[in-house]
């Protein structure tokens, strides 16, 4: 837990992104999370995205559930509202305050016992209503929290520190989330910054639901042999379609690598996802293939990571709700209250 | 035995299968009543299915104005030969039986000491009509011709509602005029004068006749909500579906688009989680539901209260415990929702006891739970929600501000206002907040369910726990002067006695007292308005030497509630119950009091406490 504040003093060289905020801008309280836990490694990936997006700090609305990775959005981002909700129901939270105010860029950080347990119809109906957010599960699993027992994204085989074996199959959240309508969702590994950091800045710019699973090896019950969520299993089972880079509409644009390999993708914001195959076949646009080539590859026991799929013309929850533009919490009084002659007209066709 | 006789103030009753489309032909009934100034009091008494069960609808003629449920049929009109035996017992003495005499029953299935009315309806409806469906649609408008007839019904205002009904279908309009003529035809030619009569009247003034849950829907959205997140359930659905129908009508801007937003939730704990989200994000947002959907809720009402953050919850209140009767009326939510959660916790509630109420509580609450920042339930009932009332018109004063509370703006924090999010600033313990995205640098803040400093940081210090729990406290102090207060109403004469009761109950109280009154028993009166109890609750407790509280559950939660609250005697509290799912009785009230004051409760009471 979080007793102490980080000292507020920025040096005056600090490099400092286009609004003009510093690295520093973007950190959060001191984390009390065991040193070396893969959680620690996805805020700083997070506080790194949202300052080469260049997001104001304020602007970002941030949302957890319980257990040790729901509290990270006390580590990263201070200057922003952050929401600690009940365990397993963040996205009903998260969903309610973007209704209300849905300029913000919305960031829901869970964990695998959080997202596919307790909060597992949470998760698909946030997903299928299309919330426009970014979802991460930084997925260990197991609980931390309460000390190690499988998660539901624990696979089967896999064995628990003190040696049990877990019967029950895996769930797989990356291939429910594309079932469910996801538009952009992407697999990474805690351990692998520079993978993880331009699939956040991706998600961040994506007009959407955002679902990217991070396996966040847990060093305090997780981390043994037998375990297929530890970081080396990870690190020996990892294969990669694609490598991202992500270019805000106001950045230049160089051209690193040669046209054949390189798929470029616009979203709504005019950000520009350059996609870097790494697997021939492997097209990030198509929902059924992405589905296919998940299943194969799981069947070999691989973890697939990248960006593996992205509709960059989705819509979200707010025009299927046909809202007005302007946010829901600014609306006035002469907006919202009907004036006296609608209730006598109502009153009157009452008798 | 003498057919009884009266003028503007006997008791119908229908007895129809459920899905035949009775509902709009005794719904008419019950409405031209009301078109010629009589008032009425209406209930529809239905089953837990969609087709086939019993279902009931009662009408109160009442020239007098009460509107309550009175106990005892006048005249029935039995249109369903399943519960023929029982619709026939509660028939009064000297009472009239309307059936259809298409199919002649055995005389053993009639009784004597009523008069037993026939009609050919089937019979009449047929020589009319082909298709089956219309057949039995246009039976129901034959027997509203018939009883106009019987009763002196004008037959231009019949066809008056007629035309509005159909308006817009009015392929439809001659059909149902037919129908409705087929059927006084009959009774003008077959059928001699009965005792029961209407006459027109001037007794209903301006009142509507509206539904509480249409009504609190509509308070809503007076009362400035943008958001509804809801999980379908009997009978809180009509609630939300009132809020799209009026939201359509009244709060689309000029390119069509809409100023709010419904999501029907994949259950409650969603739908009050999106409540949360919606209410800490500064939209006023609501759920609508019933005891089931309160007690899935319970986590996040707990939240929401030491969190604090506002939320209005509207439980319309059915039939308890477990699934219970979900199509009957119950008062038995109120611990539920005064206690949500776990730990230390209370929760405002407001008693809305008619549509009118409904409406303007309906707003008021959101008031209320911006201004106070924790959940506010609205506890309606099923007998208010889903029943027609004869009401007071809705009224909106429009100098009215929606009163969002205490948030600090953009301009606050630029000025340098400080901010700490749980400081009692202002001394009353309701704290300032900041919604999201207000400035760059100053005045976020992080929100949490577990254990916080006045800066909302985590925190386990004894003493930074204690001292926010204690500020939650005087938050509750504070709120017992915004509330709604109680409506008293003294005896004529000066009385020990007192009775207590909410809600739906108002009606029957009203005529129970009367009653009482015109036989010599004094009581003063008062309808609770809203938990937390203003002091005037207890104050009227302390003034009387004992104190019916009239509740319709088995436990007495009100009672308990009051005792909990304000520390009264429990012995100085006499309960009256009813808890069999039908609206309370002006009859029921006046028995039980009258039993228990005749066997002299008070001699049993403690001295009165000082
Ligand atoms: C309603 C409820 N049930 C159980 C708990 C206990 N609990 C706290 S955290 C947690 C599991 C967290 O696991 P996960 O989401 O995988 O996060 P991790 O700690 O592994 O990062 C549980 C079961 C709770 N807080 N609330
Ligand atoms: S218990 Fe595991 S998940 Fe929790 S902080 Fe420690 S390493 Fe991380």
């Amino acid at each position: 837990m979080t007793y102490i504040a980080k000292p507020s003093l920025h040096h005056p060289s600090l490099e400092r992104n286009a609004v003009g905020f510093t690295r520093r801008d973007y950190e959060g309280r001191i984390s009390t999370l065991c040193a070396g836990c893969g959680h620690d490694s996805i805020s700083a990936s997070i506080i790194q995205a949202c300052f080469e997006i260049d997001l104001e700090p304020h602007r970002l609305a941030k949302f957890s559930g319980i257990g040790c990775s729901s509290k990270t959005p006390d580590y990263f981002v201070s200057p922003a509202h952050g929401f600690n909700a009940v365990h397993g129901r963040m996205p009903s939270v998260l969903t309610g305050a973007n209704i209300a105010a849905k300029d913000l860029i919305y960031l829901g950080v869970s964990g695998d016992g959080d997202s596919a347990s307790i909060g597992l119809g949470q998760f698909c109906h946030a997903v299928r209503r299309g919330v426009n957010m970014t979802y991460i599960c930084e997925n260990n699993g197991v609980y931390g929290l309460t000390k190690g027992q499988f998660s539901a994204t624990s696979d089967k085989g896999s064995k628990a520190k003190k040696g049990a074996e877990n019967k029950d199959s895996a769930i797989d959240l990356v291939m429910l989330a594309l079932q469910l309508g996801a538009t952009y969702v992407g697999r990474s590994f805690s351990g692998d910054k520079s993978q993880l950091v331009p699939l956040i800045k991706g998600a961040l710019s994506h007009k959407g639901t955002s679902f990217i699973d991070v396996i966040s090896p847990c060093v305090a019950f997780n981390n043994h042999v037998g375990s297929t969520k530890s970081f080396d299993y990870v690190r020996e089972h990892n294969e990669a379609v694609n490598r991202m880079d992500v270019i805000s509409p106001r950045a230049p644009i160089r051209a690193d690598y040669k046209p054949g390999e390189l798929k470029e993708v616009v979203q709504h914001d005019g950000s520009i996802l350059r996609l870097r195959k790494l697997e021939d076949d492997y097209d990030s646009t198509d929902r059924n293939a992405a589905l296919g080539y998940l299943a194969r590859k799981a069947a070999e026991g691989e973890i697939v990571t990248g960006l593996l799929y992205v509709d960059p013309e989705a819509s979200d929850l707010h025009d299927s709700l046909n809202t007005v533009t302007c946010q829901l919490n600014k609306l006035t009084d002469q907006e919202l209250i009907p004036p006296l002659s609608a209730l006598e007209k109502i009153n009157a066709s009452l008798r | 035995m003498k057919p009884i006789v009266a003028t503007n103030d006997f008791v119908v009753k229908f007895a129809n299968v459920n899905g035949s489309g009775s509902a709009s032909a005794n719904g008419m009934f019950a409405k031209v009543i009301l078109r010629m100034g009589v008032p009425v009091g209406a209930r529809n008494i239905f089953p837990s299915n969609i087709q086939g069960l019993p279902t009931w609808y009662e009408v109160r003629v009442s020239e007098a104005g009460w509107l309550g449920r009175r106990g005892g049929v006048d005249l029935m009109v039995a249109m369903n030969p399943q519960t023929w035996d029982a619709d026939l017992k509660e028939i009064m003495p000297g009472g009239y039986l309307l059936y259809d005499s298409s199919k002649p029953l055995p005389a053993s299935k009639f009784r004597d000491d009523i008069t037993i009315i026939g009609a050919p309806l089937t019979e009449l409806i047929a020589t009319e009509f082909s298709i089956p469906r219309e057949r039995q649609l246009f039976k129901n408008i034959c027997y509203v011709g018939v009883l106009a007839q019987m009763l002196g019904l004008e037959s231009d205002t019949v066809k008056q509602l007629l035309t509005e009904e159909f308006k817009g279908k009015d392929k439809l309009i001659e059909p149902n005029f037919r129908a409705f003529e087929l059927g006084r035809a009959y009774a003008e030619a077959n059928i001699p004068p009965i005792g029961l009569h209407v006459n027109r009247s001037d007794k209903v003034g301006d009142r509507i006749f509206a539904e509480g849950n249409d009504a609190a829907a509509l308070g809503a959205v007076y009362g400035g909500a943008t958001f509804c997140a809801w999980y379908p359930i009997t009978p809180s659905t009509s609630l939300a579906e009132s809020f799209q129908k009026y939201c359509t009508m009244l709060r689309k801007d000029a390119d069509g688009k809409n100023r709010f937003a419904i999501v029907q939730a994949e259950d409650e704990i969603a739908s009050i989680g999106m409540v949360m989200g919606a209410g800490w994000a500064g939209s006023r947002a609501f759920t609508c539901t019933s005891g089931p959907g309160i007690s899935l809720m319970n986590e996040f009402v707990g939240f929401s209260y030491y969190a604090e953050i506002p939320a209005v919850i509207f439980d319309v209140q059915r039939g308890g415990p477990s699934t219970g009767m979900p199509t009957r009326t119950q008062q038995s939510d109120l611990l539920l929702a005064a206690y949500a959660s776990h730990g230390d916790t209370k929760h405002p509630m407001l008693f809305p006891g008619n549509p009118t109420e409904a409406f303007e509580m309906g707003a008021q609450a959101f008031d209320l739970s911006d201004f106070f920042q924790t959940t506010v339930f609205v506890m309606l009932e099923l007998d208010i929600g889903m029943q027609e009332w004869l009401t007071e018109p809705f009224k909106w004063d429009e100098k009215r501000r929606l009163n969002r509370g205490k948030v600090l703006t953009y301009e606050h924090l630029e000025q340098g206002v400080p901010f700490g999010r749980y400081r009692d600033v202002d001394g009353d313990a309701v704290p300032y907040r900041t919604y999201p995205g207000t400035h760059p640098t100053k005045g976020s803040y992080f929100t949490r369910g577990s254990s916080h400093d006045k800066d909302a940081r985590y925190s386990e210090k004894g003493e930074d726990y204690t001292e926010g729990m204690e500020r939650l406290l005087r938050k509750w102090e504070t709120m017992k002067s915004h509330v709604p207060a109680p409506i008293i109403k003294k005896a004529k004469k000066r009385t020990p006695d007192g009775v207590i009761y909410m809600g739906s109950t108002d009606p029957a109280m009203e005529e129970a007292l009367c009653a009482m009154e015109s036989h010599g028993i004094h009581l003063d009166a008062l309808r609770v308005r809203a938990f937390p109890f203003n002091n005037e609750v207890f104050d009227f407790i302390r003034d009387h030497e004992q104190v019916f509280v009239v509740e319709q559950n088995r436990d007495g939660q009100l009672k308990s509630l009051l005792v909990n609250e304000g520390g009264v005697h429990p012995a100085r509290l006499v309960s009256v119950l009813h808890y069999d799912g039908t609206p309370i009785t002006a009859r029921f009230i006046i028995k039980d009091i009258t039993e228990k004051l005749q066997a002299g409760q008070a001699a049993a009471l403690p001295e009165k406490a000082k």
